[in-house]
């Protein structure tokens, strides 16, 4: 059975100057796909020519103040290698768009909604980008990093509305370095208080 | 006491203008069917309705499992009169608000609640529904008490069988006392959300308190 370090050389051989060298960090090895657009012909090969049949996860990074602003991460399986890669690839807030992957793994359709609803990255060629957690017509997207975490005030007439959560000194952190079971209970520890 | 005119039982009678009509009693005889128990309707109403409070399980979270642990066979809600769960609003009396509210199902709870027909009550079980607990978030609406008026709340997270039980009875006492034949004279507006000093909008949003 082929090594994880194999497939992921082999998937680089096909892409030569789109993917970097494979990093290998605590048995897992990661792969930089410099053109988000080239996205989902990477994973179509991956998938096709080396077993990749399975998308464990699909997930985004905020990089907030850092430009590209965002990064989505695919988790890729093959159920007959054993064999786990990650993928990586950037997108400018600018952009804020990439090619969809789900006609390589159909399972990417709600992974990417909730990326589409969560961060506010749109998937170019997505058969139903809706929100999925958040309902319609919500204004704002709630895992950015520039998002409060009490939230934000919003009416949508008749099905929905929010408000700003009251925070009162929060959020209340617990800290594990601390000796004394009094000392780690949960505590303000907002640095903004 | 009542009295009606009536032929005397058992003899007949000797021709339709000699009969003489004798009175039987016509009501309550104490000597057949016991004490009398006074009571004003208010009292007798109440004691009705106290007993026989069907719930809408509103289970929205783990609170929900609990709910099904206290209308089964080991805690038994069914002692206090309240084993009914009606999974439709225009059936129940008290809506059991258990778990965790977002702003996506608010106003469906609400909708639920305004469909329940009067007289209604509300039990806010565990933390989530009382105050939105520990979601301090923007998803999570900040108890239920926002969009709903409140009878009882039950501390826990999620709080024993017995704890709900025990607002179960708080609310029958809270029911037993309540003066309603006095409302009945008055045009009484629809209390909904004025006193908790909640606003609706034209569309029927809640507004920002």
């Amino acid at each position: 059975m082929p090594t994880t370090l194999e497939l992921a050389s082999q998937l680089r051989d096909q892409f030569p100057d789109l993917i970097s060298a494979p990093a290998e960090f605590r048995g897992e090895v990661t792969l930089v796909v410099a053109d988000a657009e080239r996205i989902a012909e990477v994973c179509g090969f991956a998938k096709a020519k080396l077993g990749f049949d399975m998308l464990l996860d699909l997930s985004s990074v905020d990089n907030y103040g850092d430009d590209p602003r965002w990064t989505v991460v695919y988790e890729l399986y093959g159920l007959g290698s054993n064999v786990h890669v990650r993928l990586k690839t950037n997108i400018s807030e600018e952009k804020s768009e990439l090619p969809t992957v789900c006609g390589v793994w159909r399972t990417a359709d709600w992974h990417e909604r909730e990326i589409f609803d969560m961060m506010g990255i749109r998937f170019a060629g997505h058969p139903d980008l809706r929100r999925i957690l958040m309902w319609d017509g919500y204004p704002y997207f709630p895992l950015r990093k520039d998002f409060p975490l009490a939230g934000k005030p919003s009416v949508m007439p008749e099905s929905a509305f929010s408000r700003s959560a009251p925070m009162d000194g929060g959020p209340f952190i617990t800290s594990t370095s601390i000796e004394g079971a009094t000392l780690r209970e949960p505590r303000s520890r907002n640095p903004e208080n | 006491m009542f009295r009606v005119a009536r032929p005397t039982a058992g003899r007949k009678p000797m021709s339709a203008t000699v009969s003489a009509p004798t009175t039987t009693e016509f009501g309550y005889n104490s000597k057949i069917e016991g004490e009398v128990v006074h009571t004003t309707v208010d009292a007798a109403l109440n004691w009705f309705r106290k007993n026989s409070l069907w719930p809408m399980p509103m289970g929205l979270a783990c609170c929900g499992i609990e709910l099904m642990a206290v209308g089964a066979s080991r805690f038994d809600i069914s002692r206090f009169g309240s084993e009914v769960m009606r999974f439709s609003p225009r059936q129940s009396d008290v809506m059991i608000v258990a778990g965790t509210v977002t702003y996506k199902m608010a106003l469906a709870v609400r909708r639920i609640y305004e469909q329940m027909t009067e007289p209604k009550w509300v039990i806010a079980m565990g933390a989530c529904a009382s105050t939105g607990g520990m979601y301090r978030s923007y998803a999570v609406l900040q108890g239920v008490d926002q969009i709903l008026p409140v009878d009882v709340y039950v501390a826990g997270c999620p709080p024993r069988p017995e704890a709900l039980l025990d607002a179960l009875i708080k609310l029958q006492g809270k029911v037993g006392r309540e003066p309603f034949t006095k409302e009945w004279k008055k045009d009484a507006a629809p209390k909904k959300y004025g006193s908790l000093g909640m606003e609706l909008g034209e569309r029927g949003e809640v507004l920002p308190s």
